[in-house]
């Protein structure tokens, strides 16, 4: 494969291309709203209606709007159709031949679409995700071209370090520099891992973009390995996402085919190898350390920091470990220039972050915004606010490592820092509006109860604590705590995230430090020796 | 990189079960290594259904590790598991999204209509019932898996019927 070889691809793809497009959802929202059938039902009526020639019908990946599923989308500018059934499907094949559609419509001007900005997300829903041409029609795989023959390893790094991008897994960490360290580390060989876990229950970001783009987190990758001097990358998917781990599959074996991956990428010599490794079900893989022990065949137990990955990660060689968003910025990155990135977003949070918007919402769905965003543009305006008129309690963010931001501080931008000054995260991109309704108490039991659940077992804070704080959590839910299970509780908060040995066990007091400092009477009022415990200690499951 | 060489006769199970022949492809084609412990368990329980004590034993021994460490592994990830499922499965989803939506609430329902638990099957090996974190449908929570069949927007009433259902005149079809 070389450049004009790409470039016929293009072409080839432009010329093959259909006047029409219908593309229906098949991702896990819209399957669960049985979007499997529309699909044969729209195939089956553009076969029947004779429009077979010029019109093509394609299973894409998230569309956005899951809420609304399934979601049919005639070419990427014509009307979009929502809560499509069997019943209606045809009738979407019909308008294009004049006839009258059955189907609800949603505005593509809506705020929902027209305040987001794609980047990561800009294939998702367009392209099909099991054909690599099609994501190469869109320019992708150039970005690697051009590393690798107009670039050196250091180009690359330095490029991504004055991109600002920062780690999308959680905590944010500066890439290039993450880059920089492992690439003057010292080892036989190095490695590329990328963090596909996606523990935090609540969340898909990630796995949107591996199931509906899945070429843009392979280049991504295949550019960090030319960049750290790696020849070997792992890709680490939770078990559950069975759909992306069957497309990741195709994907590698597409580019493998191509000399895209593998021994000489585009006939440089250059080699690269990417395999999907499973996860099965544990949420504190998603730790780097944990996840390395995984993939090499172990119990996922987490090791103290350092020696980092970067010096000595698998195998005991110099590691890079992203985040599936992370890789999957680096090709634009790459092609369109640092300078290009650091314009969006903040100048400490450059670029833009995927967040799974769900919970007492209008539209529940993926949201793709520049980082700085206020958090109330996010909910109130793309999101549609609470629906019937209820009030904003609390949005969540963060997942179990998170905390939840009060309605007050709805106008605080989303970006790293802004997020941790108000005690909370950005996390991995869950995002959960709470409504009035929501039992704040109750949420603080119910990440504890997930911490408690998911701890290792390896160090005591964490694995006692979190069953002692759980405890105490319930008791103040069902009102049959005092003031002294309270104290103890905001004692053992504080113990367990000074003395635990990794970030799960560090983090689980989270939401409930941050439930105490925001919604405090909640917990005093139920009390058995609060004065105003009598009026709340009934109604203690108020859902 | 551990990389363990083991004898090249593929020796199959004394009970010759089919199964364990595919399953010693499968650990050929990893070349007996350590570090594919976890896909080689995915394998077996792709292959059977669950981790039986006899199957982790085997693997132990074709792997040449101790039966400590691959029962270690095979207990720690909740994805394994070590006992039989029901004929039919409902997964109930207590992500974030579908908790603030009522999943709790599914849950009770299951219990107070046919008696288990999450974690638990029905005493004729009818039902399981299960829960997960997330199974990435959260615009339509609370969602339920029923046999592998995502529905979302679930009610009480939903999940009630659907367990009653499989739990009367059922022969498991
Ligand atoms: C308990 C725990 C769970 C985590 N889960 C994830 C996860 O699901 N996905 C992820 O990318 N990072 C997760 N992380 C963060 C990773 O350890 C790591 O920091 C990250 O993948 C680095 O990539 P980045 O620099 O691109 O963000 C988790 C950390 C902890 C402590
Ligand atoms: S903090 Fe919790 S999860 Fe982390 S090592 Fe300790 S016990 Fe395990
Ligand atoms: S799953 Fe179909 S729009 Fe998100
Ligand atoms: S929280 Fe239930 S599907 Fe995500």
């Amino acid at each position: 494969m070389d450049l004009t070889e790409l470039e016929n691809i293009v072409t080839k793809e432009a010329a093959d291309r259909k006047p029409c497009e219908i593309r229906c959802c098949i991702a896990a929202g819209c399957l669960s709203a049985n979007s499997n059938d529309v699909l044969s039902t729209l195939r089956t009526a553009v076969e029947d209606s004779g429009m077979a020639d010029r019109v093509n019908v394609v299973g894409v990946g998230c569309m956005r709007l899951c809420s609304q599923g399934p979601l049919v989308g005639v070419d990427i500018d014509g009307p979009l159709y929502c809560r499509v059934t069997t019943d209606n499907a045809s009738s979407i094949v019909a308008t294009l031949n004049g006839g009258q559609g059955e189907a609800e419509t949603f505005e593509r001007e809506d705020p929902f679409f027209a305040k987001q900005t794609s980047l990561i997300l800009k294939n998702c829903g367009c392209i099909d995700p099991e054909r690599i041409e099609s994501y190469i029609a869109t320019g992708g795989y150039r970005a690697l071209h051009q590393a690798l023959f107009e670039l050196a390893p250091s180009d690359v790094i330095e490029t991504v370090t004055r991109s600002g991008l920062r780690g999308r897994g959680g905590a944010g960490y500066p890439t290039g520099v993450k880059w920089a360290t492992v690439a003057k580390n010292s080892g036989e060989r190095r490695f590329v891992v990328c963090n596909a876990d996606e523990g935090d229950p609540g969340a898909f970001m990630n796995r949107s973009v591996l199931e509906s783009d899945p070429h843009r987190v392979l280049e991504g990758m295949a550019i960090a390995g030319f960049a750290i001097g790696a020849n070997q990358g792992y890709i680490y998917v939770r078990g559950e996402y069975t759909l992306a781990i069957e497309r990741l599959n195709k994907a590698i074996k597409q580019a493998g085919r191509m000399g895209l991956l593998g021994t000489g990428v585009f006939s440089s010599p250059f080699d690269f190898r990417i395999d999907v490794r499973i996860g099965a079900g544990a949420f504190v893989c998603g730790e780097e350390t944990a996840l390395m022990a995984s993939i090499m065949g172990q119990r996922g137990t987490p090791t103290p920091r350092p020696p980092y990955p970067a010096e000595h990660g698998l195998w005991g060689m110099p590691t890079l470990l992203n985040n599936v968003e992370t890789f999957a910025n680096v090709p634009d990155i790459i092609r369109n220039g640092a300078e290009w990135f650091a314009e969006i977003g903040t100048p400490q949070s450059t670029g833009t972050k995927v967040f799974c918007l769900t919970g007492n919402v209008v539209h529940n769905g993926l949201v793709e915004v520049p980082l700085g965003t206020p958090l109330r543009t996010i909910v109130e305006e793309i999101g549609g606010g609470v629906p019937n008129g209820g009030q904003i309690k609390a949005v969540q963010t963060g997942g179990p490592s998170g905390g939840c931001i009060p309605q007050e501080h709805l106008d605080s931008p989303v970006d790293y820092e802004s997020l941790g000054k108000i005690g909370s995260i950005m996390g991995s991109g869950g995002m959960i509006v709470m409504d009035d309704q929501t039992d704040m108490v109750d949420v603080a039991r119910y990440f504890m109860e997930f911490c408690m659940d998911e701890s290792c077992g390896k160090c005591i804070p964490c694995r006692a604590g979190t069953v002692q704080m759980k405890q105490l959590l319930s008791r103040i839910v069902d009102g049959s705590a005092n003031r002294a299970d309270l104290e103890r509780l905001e004692k053992l908060c504080d113990m367990v995230s000074r003395t635990s040995l990794c970030g799960l066990g560090q983090t689980a007091p989270n939401p409930t430090v941050s439930t105490l400092r925001y919604f405090r009477d909640e917990y005093e009022s139920r009390l058995i020796d609060s004065t105003t415990a009598k009026a709340n200690s009934n109604g203690a499951t108020c859902q | 990189m551990v990389n363990q060489q083991t004898s090249k006769q593929t020796a199959g199970h004394p009970s010759g079960d089919k199964r364990f022949k595919l399953l010693e492809v499968a650990m050929k084609r990893h070349q007996y290594r350590h570090d594919a412990l976890i896909e080689v368990l995915h394998k077996a329980q792709e292959l059977f259904g669950y981790l039986e004590d006899d199957l982790l034993y085997f693997v132990s021994k074709r792997l040449k590790l101790p039966p400590s460490r691959v029962y270690g592994v095979a207990t720690f990830y909740h994805f394994f598991t070590l006992k039989p499922k029901g004929r039919h499965s409902c997964v109930v989803c207590t992500g974030t999204a579908c908790f603030v939506k009522g999943a709790d609430e599914l849950l009770e329902c299951v219990r107070d209509e046919i008696g288990i638990s999450p974690g638990e099957t029905t005493g004729d090996g009818g039902v399981s019932l299960l829960t997960a974190r997330c199974i990435g449908a959260c615009g339509n929570a609370p969602v339920v898996v029923y046999d592998e069949e995502i529905v979302g927007h679930q009610t009480n009433e939903d999940i009630r019927s659907q367990v009653k259902g499989w739990t009367i005149g059922s022969d498991g079809a």
